[in-house]
C-alpha cells in the first residue's frame, strides 16, 4: 500500500504547478496511470481524499486515466495492446517491444481562473 | 474552465535523486542490484550465500531495508562486508532518498558490487527507482506459480527472476515452467536462474549472472573513459 506516498507525490507536484497559476483555482488533477505502474486508481483516490483533507486544496478532485499495456511493431510500427501473445496482430512479426503502460505521470490539470489582462492582451493580438 | 497540459512524472522528484545515484554508481563502476520479493521468499538467505561466497576482500557492501528491527542487517554483518541498515518506520518500499542517506560516509570508489535489499513486498517497491543497475525479482516455490500473472509490474521491470526454495518442490503444488512461463508472459526474454539457497542449488548461475552484469559496468564505464 504505497499509494499514499503516491498521493503525497502528486500533492508535492500540484504545489508547484500551482505555482503558475497565481489566482487560479484548481479543481482536477489529471493522472495518467498505466497497469504496469504498480499503482491502485481506487486506492490512489481512497489516499489523495485523506492527504488533502483540511488544507487548501481539499476541493481538488484526481480523474485518473487508465493505460492499458501497448507494444510497437518494430517492422511496421503499429501499436497495440498485447493478449497473451506479443506477435504484431498487424504484420505477424515475433519482434515487438515495449511501448507503454508503466505511466504514473500528471496529465493535465483543470483550472478556473479569471482571465489576466495580459493574457487577454495576447489572445486578442493573436487574432 | 481552462485543461492545461502537463508532462511530468508524479515521481520525478525520486527519479532525480535516483538518476544522480545513477550517475554515482556508473561513475565508480559500481554493480547496484535491487533485491525484491514478498516477505519470507528469501532474500537475506541469498544475500547470505552470495556474501558468503566472496573473498574477504571483495568490495561489496548491502543496504537491506525493513519496516522495522535491523536483525536483516545483524544476519548479513557476519560476513565482514559493509552492511547497513535502512528502517523504514512503517514505509513498504524503499525510496531514493532513503539510499542517498544509506550510502552516506561510504566511498563508493571503494566499492566493486552494491546489493540493496528492498522491503519485502511485490507491489510498492515497483514503482520507486533508487538508481539501480537492476532490479531482481525472487520467487520461492511455497508461493504461487501465478504471481508474475498477479503483480505483474514487479515481473515486467525485473531483469532477472531468482526461483528459490527448488528443494521444496516435491513437496508444494509449485509448477515451476508454469512460473517461468508466468514471468515470460509479462516479460518476454526475461533471465531466470533457479537456486536454493539451503540447498546450495544452481547459486553458481546466480553468481555468473552477477559477474556477467559487473562486466558490463565496467565496460560501459571503460567506454566513457
Amino acid at each position: 500500500m504505497h499509494e499514499m506516498s503516491i498521493a503525497c507525490s502528486v500533492l508535492e507536484a500540484l504545489e508547484q504547478e500551482a505555482r503558475r497559476f497565481p489566482g487560479g483555482r484548481i479543481l482536477r488533477v489529471g493522472l495518467r496511470v498505466g497497469e504496469l505502474a504498480g499503482v491502485d486508481p481506487e486506492s490512489l483516490e481512497f489516499c489523495w481524499e485523506a492527504a488533502v483533507r483540511g488544507t487548501r486544496w481539499e476541493p481538488v478532485s484526481l480523474e485518473i486515466e487508465r493505460c492499458a499495456r501497448r507494444q510497437r511493431c518494430q517492422s511496421c510500427g503499429h501499436e497495440f495492446p498485447p493478449a497473451g501473445d506479443y506477435a504484431c496482430p498487424a504484420c505477424g512479426s515475433a519482434t515487438t517491444v515495449f511501448a507503454g503502460g508503466d505511466e504514473l505521470e500528471l496529465a493535465h490539470l483543470e483550472v478556473e481562473q479569471d482571465e489576466p489582462d495580459w493574457a487577454r492582451t495576447q489572445s486578442l493580438e493573436r487574432k | 474552465m481552462n485543461r492545461i497540459g502537463l508532462e511530468r512524472k508524479v515521481l520525478n522528484e525520486n527519479d532525480r535523486l535516483a538518476a544522480a545515484l545513477r550517475q554515482r554508481f556508473e561513475g565508480n563502476g559500481v554493480l547496484c542490484l535491487n533485491l525484491i520479493s514478498s516477505p519470507g521468499a528469501g532474500k537475506t538467505t541469498l544475500l547470505e550465500r552470495t556474501l558468503e561466497s566472496f573473498d574477504r576482500s571483495a568490495r561489496v557492501a548491502v543496504l537491506t531495508g525493513d519496516i522495522q528491527t535491523d536483525n536483516d542487517a545483524a544476519r548479513l554483518a557476519r560476513y565482514g562486508f559493509p552492511v547497513r541498515q535502512i528502517t523504514t518506520a512503517g514505509a513498504c518500499h524503499l525510496d531514493a532518498r532513503m539510499i542517498e542517506r544509506g550510502l552516506e560516509g561510504w566511498r563508493l570508489e571503494t566499492l566493486d558490487l552494491l546489493f540493496i535489499e528492498n522491503v519485502g513486498n511485490l507491489v510498492c517497491p515497483s514503482s520507486y527507482d533508487l538508481g539501480e543497475d537492476a532490479k531482481v525479482v525472487l520467487l520461492s516455490v511455497t508461493e504461487g506459480d501465478d504471481k508474475p500473472l498477479k503483480y505483474p509490474a514487479i515481473f515486467f521491470k525485473s531483469e532477472l527472476m531468482v526461483l528459490n526454495k527448488m528443494d521444496l518442490l516435491p513437496y508444494v503444488p509449485f509448477d515451476a515452467q508454469r512460473a517461468e512461463e508466468n514471468a515470460r508472459c509479462v516479460h518476454p526474454g526475461m533471465e531466470i536462474v533457479r537456486v536454493s539457497c539451503t540447498g546450495n542449488l544452481g547459486l553458481e548461475d546466480w553468481f555468473a549472472w552477477i559477474a556477467n552484469r559487473r562486466g558490463r559496468v565496467v565496460a560501459a564505464r571503460a567506454a566513457r573513459a
